[in-house]
């Protein structure tokens, strides 16, 4: 998902402490940032949560990438809203975070640094404007199927991120469908254009869930604290389940030869997509690690003059102005 | 990277008028000027709000968790203080 493969860290604290923890998640309490919290709980969510702000802000830039290309002023409009949305998404999350007890340039060096990973789907290019449709559509859908239970998560500022989050995402998903509605019944080639977008995406898209968690002793712990709500194949199912007839109305095709409906589950069977890949693309080896991540590091360098002329600024105009009052 | 992170603020954003400014998050900026042209950008994209205040983070002072008990409590037992508590005949009409 927008945070894949979080590994729960162990607790060493006092077991009645951590037992009179979990029954409060247990009751459906919510954990607020100064409370007794167990330490592996806090840097297990100071990953997953910095993970996700990681994944809204480098989301940004498969798509920037084509909002001077944008086929309408609209659809340039349209682009930029959303790209916007992803930015204060990434902000909402690293605020959520920062109430763990690190700070927002402190994430920002570990993502630039690669020691915080960010989600394996932004490491795919977008090649034609079809993939704005595929990444609004399919991309954002696989989110939202994460997010909407995660608005029910244990930890306080996360869980209300997430419902501001929702609220907007729902937007990016359905300007995407139009975008594939519009090119599906365009011309031969638009709608060409289409179907090798969602061949493309299709994949890559089902990896996000990440890899079966059924026997991760992590997912167990993370679910037992409510910071992880489903099992990766539980939301994988549901967002194949919603997604194949949503292709169909298109009349594209979803490139699966598997894709087969089964009666006894009332859900589709489908094939898994290739784990090597994903495991490389997590790892570095992906399309547009690099590229992706160099964009990163290069917007903070060169924004860095920027940001302490307005720091000099500010602090000039306290010093005046106190200057001033002991006049 | 820059030795100095721009400071905290939290964001209040009056949402209609007449209702009052609710906690809606918060910021980084370098001034208040700043942080209200920020709390524009993050947190009123859709017409969310009609006013913004923004304060330091540090400039807040909260009640400790631990001391919640001592503070809150005391109004379990005052049941008296709530309307229902009287038993009004029915005689005597809406109250």
């Amino acid at each position: 998902m927008y945070a894949q493969m979080i590994t729960s860290e162990k607790s060493s604290d006092d077991p009645e402490l951590l037992a009179a923890f979990q029954a409060r998640i247990d009751r459906g309490e919510r954990i607020e940032p100064k409370e007794w919290m167990p330490e592996g709980y806090r840097k297990t969510l100071i990953r997953q949560i910095g993970q996700h702000a990681h994944s809204e802000i480098v989301g940004q830039l498969p798509e920037g990438n084509w909002i001077t290309r944008a086929p309408t002023l609209e659809r340039k409009q349209i682009l930029l809203a959303k790209v916007q949305d992803e930015a204060g998404h990434g902000l909402y999350l690293y605020s959520a975070c920062e109430t763990l007890g690190i700070s927002r340039d402190e994430l920002f060096d570990r993502l630039h640094s690669g020691a915080m990973k960010y989600s394996s789907i932004f490491n795919y290019p977008t090649l034609t404007w079809a993939d704005m449709g595929a990444v609004g559509w399919l991309v954002d859908g696989a989110a939202i199927m994460n997010q909407v239970p995660l608005q029910r998560t244990s930890y306080g500022p996360y869980a209300r991120a997430m419902v501001r989050i929702c609220k907007e995402e729902s937007f990016h998903q359905r300007q995407g469908y139009t975008i594939m509605m519009k090119m599906a019944q365009g011309t031969p080639e638009q709608k060409a254009m289409a179907q090798d977008a969602l061949n493309r995406f299709w994949y890559p898209s089902l990896m996000m869930f990440g890899p079966s968690d059924k026997d991760s002793v992590h997912s167990a712990q993370n679910m037992a604290w409510k910071i992880k709500i489903n099992t990766n194949d539980e939301l994988r199912q549901r967002f194949v389940n919603e997604t194949v007839p949503q292709a169909r109305y298109l009349g594209l095709e979803v490139p699966d030869e598997n894709l087969t409906w089964n009666e006894d589950k009332q859900g589709w069977d489908f094939s898994e997509p290739d784990w090597s890949e994903f495991f490389a693309v997590l790892k570095g080896d992906g399309p547009c690690n690099e590229e992706r991540l160099g964009a990163r590091r290069k917007a903070w360098d060169d924004g860095e003059w920027f940001r302490d002329g307005l720091t000099a600024y500010a602090e000039k105009q306290a010093a005046r102005r106190k200057a001033h009052a002991a006049e | 990277m820059s030795k100095k992170e721009w400071p905290l603020w939290e964001v209040f954003i009056r949402g209609q008028h007449g209702l009052n400014h609710r906690h809606v998050g918060s910021l980084h900026a370098p001034d208040a000027e700043m942080a209200i042209n920020h709390a524009r950008d993050v947190y009123t994209r859709r017409k969310e709000g009609v006013s913004i205040w923004v304060v330091p983070s540090a400039q807040i002072t909260a009640s400790a968790p631990s001391e919640k008990g001592a503070l809150f409590d005391p109004a379990e037992s005052k049941v008296y203080r709530h309307p229902t508590f009287y038993d009004i005949p029915d005689e005597v009409g809406h109250m």
